[in-house]
């Protein structure tokens, strides 16, 4: 078997929390399907029969209990469940399930949206028998009114400065500007092996890694690796330049960390597969240079490769703020080929529904009512004369009649009170609106949430 | 000339192979009516030996590697237009003479047509005809040595791609194997398009699942650096599948009642044909394919898999050890005579063995200097370069361009080779005839260096017959981001041509130097027997 696909679905959304208090992550409706069913799609689109889901126990449940995901996903899911509350990071799941993984693996978060061509990323991994490679895609701006969004986009969104070398295709440098104090600080050697580098600030990590299968021995034994983004991958990419461990360094590295070094050394070995000398004889003698400008043999003789593949088009969502969710929700019906309205919703005759919405299955559309352009999820009610507009409606929504709702994302089983005026608004998960309400730009959730920081 | 167009009326009624007399008559009238006594009597000779050997001789070889030649030239088809569009093998004075005789022999051409027609329709109705139209090869005067026994040789696949039932043939082979077919790509110029192109924007993986199941992993992994050029060069390619089928014989276990030796073979066919979708096998890999192929049908019944896997490996191990790097060792020692101090010495492209020729010599203290010529749109000699450089070797660097320019410096060429073919012509990157063409005329030693397992049956005298199309994009040169070519697709006059390989003739090519020692270009066909007879 060549690759195993792993799905992390374990995260909390954190950065959306007025959406994910009530509902785990992966079980967001996106254009009436859970989250977590679209990185499972595009595995099974690619080829994949078997999926690990590192998940938590409610999200198992409701995963062994949808109808529909039984239905559309055919893969074998191995549910993997963790503690909620156990505060594990990616890197630390892939430590958990450590003995499931007989091959290299695929890395794929919960809340990736995309239709990239999955053989680009791999066929950089297989080609160049890289040790990490990864996928990248150009930001998108998001153009919709995010509820509850005051004032301009938050500026302190973090950047990524992401350094490629010419080709586009080679990592050379990764840095969170979270990570750094001052400024870009970039190693003599990188520049002396790679004097033309591309730094790039816009792009979004879709945190889609395929990594060797000895990365996951090294993080066994290295505990103190939690994330993958976040301490991995810089890692990685850090360590390509790093000096080759033979045994003149090692007794040069007299003031390193002893851990430090046997840490260095493992993934080194881990990555030397038995056949080294034929491939070193192969590479010898084939004519094919990956730089040129310098006396150096293929890949400089390093032996760590990491590469990435950014995509120019297409799309790629990572659905882990409020305003992706949006986004997510208006692009996404385009992927579809199924009707725009399920054939189970009952849709009066009298009411009007936009071609761009999408009505999820047994919802009850009433007469005089107008959707333009917004989702409503699975066995929502919506009564007469109501206008919906831009807006998002999750699943077991009740809206009375004569409501008004523009630009605005009402979660699960929240009831909308007769006669209200809703722009802009985030509606939290089981929330009541009173009736004849206006409420512009504003976020309502629970009392009790508010405490949660 | 009476006689002997009455003498062709009889032969016409009887002989299978009147094409051949035909083309013959024809181009003989075509000289000018030079034809002189010997000719006349050569030509009544072969007639007769014809007739004799049209019952055994159902398709000599010779005439088979010929067959898929170019699509001929338009005025040999105007002078048969009775033939579907067989091809007609080129060969200067055929094309030429047959222009010449087409206004005398106008009249007579009526008449052949009319019987050509008959011949047609007789030939049709006969059974066990091969689809490919039996056209004679011999434009040489020489009547071709036919072999006793009925060899029915089958056209390589890949030389056939405008012929659709090879195609349609492929793609269910393809098919059953679970193979992914890799489509061609943008316009082929006329006289290759008999062969495969491919774009690298559209590699083999596309279509197959992400976790491979039905090609070993490792097959895939060579496959991509194949397609991709990340493995390029003879030896380096048989290196890097020897090693990647090491890995499969590793993973392999014998599935219940079957056997490993009689399993193992029908689970590498897949494989080759991926690899041949990623590129076109080479020379060397289809040596050591074949290799393997034997030692595994040669594994005994009652061995147990783990020995026959171990035997197996060492087989590989010693394979390469013996053929690729105590080969190359040899050659040195040869070759390392043949420099002398003071020499200058080209060398053409990025060829491995000749790379390591000139640093052994360079450590055993030959005092030399290297003139590195490199051609577009590979630029290979640059690696050459950078290892010649590195290793302290004094090296000039120039395009091919600049060879005539250069030439009268240099006392020796040394060139690399993809192939040695039976007829003792050289198989080497494109270029590499024109550097013995021109080291020839200004009278430079050229020696070519290659390993004795590079050596292939086949029989090759033009570089159109079978050859390697690379990706045309590869010809677009972009500066500052800017190419003029973008669109060359959209030009519908315009046709981009990457070759990859041409043959060199024998009288360009001074020696032959081989780890069996250093012999002339023409022996290479006694080597092939002599491998053959130690096998």
């Amino acid at each position: 078997m060549e690759l195993q696909a792993v799905l992390m679905a374990a995260g909390g959304g954190s950065r959306m929390m007025d959406l994910t208090y009530n509902t785990p992550k992966p079980l967001l409706p996106v254009g009436n399907k859970p989250l977590i069913w679209y990185p499972l799609n595009l595995l099974e689109r690619v080829g994949f029969e078997e999926v690990i889901v590192i998940t938590t126990k409610e999200v198992q449940k409701a995963l062994s209990t949808d109808q529909r995901m039984k239905t559309d996903v055919k893969m074998r899911l191995d549910v993997v469940c963790i503690q909620e509350d156990a505060d594990m990071g990616t890197a630390d799941a892939l430590r958990h399930i450590q003995q499931k993984i007989k091959t290299d693996i695929l890395v794929v978060s919960c809340d990736l949206i995309t239709d990239v061509a999955l053989h680009e990323v791999v066929d950089l991994f297989r080609a160049h028998n890289a040790t990490l490679s990864m996928l990248m895609s150009k930001v998108h701006e998001f153009t919709e009114t995010v509820p509850g969004q005051k004032g301009k986009k938050k500026a302190g969104e973090q950047r990524d400065f992401v350094g490629v070398d010419v080709t586009g295709k080679r990592l050379l440098f990764m840095a969170n500007e979270a990570d750094l104090d001052e400024g870009l600080v970039l190693r003599k050697s990188i520049m002396r092996k790679h004097p033309r580098m591309l730094i790039k600030t816009g792009l979004l990590d879709a945190h889609l890694y395929c990594l060797k299968r000895s990365v996951v021995d090294f993080l066994v034994h290295n505990k103190s690796v939690t994330s993958i983004r976040g301490e991995l991958v810089p890692y990685l990419v850090r360590k390509q330049f790093s000096k080759s461990l033979n045994s003149k360094t090692a007794t040069e590295d007299t003031e390193r960390n002893q851990k430090q070094q046997d840490a260095d050394h493992n993934l080194e070995l881990l990555s030397t597969s038995k056949d080294e000398a034929l491939v070193q004889l192969a590479r010898e003698r084939s004519c094919w240079n990956d730089h040129r400008g310098d006396m150096s043999e293929a890949y400089h003789g390093g032996k760590l490769r990491c590469y990435v593949h950014i995509m120019e088009e297409g799309m790629c969502y990572r659905v882990n703020t409020l305003a992706a969710y949006i986004e997510a929700n208006r692009v996404v019906p385009k992927l579809f080929e199924e009707p725009p309205i399920h054939p189970t919703a009952a849709v009066s005759e009298r009411s009007l529904v936009g071609s761009d919405s999408i009505i999820g299955p047994f919802c009850q559309i009433s007469d005089k009512t107008s959707i333009k352009r917004s989702n409503v999820g699975t066995s929502s009610i919506i009564k007469e004369k109501v206008k919906i507009t831009n807006s998002i409606i999750m699943n077991g929504v009740t809206i009375e009649e004569g409501c008004n709702i523009q630009g605005s994302v009402i979660c699960n089983n929240a009831v909308i009170g007769r006669g209200a005026d809703m722009k802009y608004c985030l509606v939290g998960s089981g929330q009541r609106i009173e009736p004849e309400t206006e409420r512009t730009n504003e976020v309502i959730v629970g009392s009790d949430q508010l405490m949660e920081i | 000339m009476a006689d002997s167009v009455g003498r062709q009326v009889d032969s016409i009624n009887h002989a299978t192979e009147e094409d051949e007399k035909k083309q013959e008559i024809i181009r003989a009238k075509g000289e000018g009516k030079e034809l002189t006594k010997e000719e006349k009597q050569r030509l009544r000779k072969e007639k007769k030996q014809h007739k004799k050997n049209k019952k055994d001789d159902r398709g000599p070889p010779e005439k088979e590697k010929e067959k898929a030649s170019v699509p001929a030239p338009s005025k040999p088809a105007t002078q048969s237009p009775a033939h579907k569009a067989a091809p007609v093998p080129v060969n200067a004075s055929a094309s030429e003479s047959p222009v010449a005789a087409e206004k005398p022999a106008k009249s007579k051409a009526e008449l052949r047509a009319d019987r050509r027609a008959r011949q047609d329709s007789e030939r049709a109705s006969k059974p066990g005809k091969k689809e490919v139209g039996q056209q004679s090869t011999s434009s040489k005067p020489k009547a071709t040595p036919s072999e006793l026994q009925p060899v029915v040789k089958r056209l390589p696949e890949h030389v056939q791609v405008d012929d659709p039932a090879a195609l349609k043939k492929l793609a269910k082979k393809l098919e059953r194997q679970q193979v992914p077919l890799r489509s061609d790509y943008g316009y082929k110029v006329s006289l290759f398009s008999h062969l495969h192109q491919y774009s690298r924007k559209n590699p083999p993986t596309q279509q197959i699942s992400i976790p491979v199941t039905a090609i070993h992993p490792s097959i895939v992994r060579l496959g991509l650096q194949y397609s991709q050029g990340i493995i390029a060069g003879s030896n380096a390619r048989s290196v890097a599948l020897l090693h990647a089928f090491k890995q499969v014989i590793q993973d392999y276990s014998t599935p219940p009642n079957e056997e490993l030796s009689r399993d193992l073979v029908n689970k590498l066919s897949p494989y080759i044909s991926f690899l041949s979708q990623c590129r076109p096998l080479s020379a060397s890999m289809g040596n050591a394919i074949k290799y393997i192929k034997k030692e595994i049908s040669n594994i005994p019944n009652q061995c147990k898999e783990e020995e026959a896997k171990r035997r197996l490996q060492e087989c590989i191990d010693s394979y390469i050890n013996e053929k690729i790097i105590l080969a190359s060792q040899a050659i040195s020692k040869y070759a390392i005579e043949k420099i002398s101090d003071g020499d200058v010495i080209l060398v053409y492209g990025c060829s491995s063995l000749v790379n390591h020729i000139l640093c052994e010599a360079f450590e055993k203290q030959r005092k030399f200097r290297v003139i590195v010529v490199d051609s577009r749109p590979r630029l290979e000699g640059r690696e050459a370069l950078r290892r010649l450089v590195k290793k302290g070797i004094r090296c000039t660097y120039v395009l091919i361009s600049a060879l005539s320019y250069i030439l009268p410096e240099v006392s020796k060429v040394f060139l690399g080779a993809h192939a040695l073919l039976a007829n003792g012509y050289v198989m080497s990157r494109v270029g590499t005839s024109q550097i013995a063409l021109v080291a020839k005329a200004y009278n430079v030693p050229v020696l070519v260096c290659c390993e004795t397992y590079k050596f292939c049956e086949r029989v090759q005298t033009d570089s159109f017959v079978s050859n390697e199309l690379d990706d045309p994009d590869d010809l677009i040169v972009t500066r500052n981001g800017k190419t003029h070519l973008e669109n060359w697709q959209t030009v519908k006059s315009l046709g981009l041509l990457n070759l990859v390989y041409d043959v060199t003739p024998p009288d360009f090519v001074d020696l032959v130097i081989t780890d069996l020692g250093m012999i002339p270009c023409t022996s290479v066909p006694v080597v092939l027997r002599v491998k053959n007879v130690d096998q």
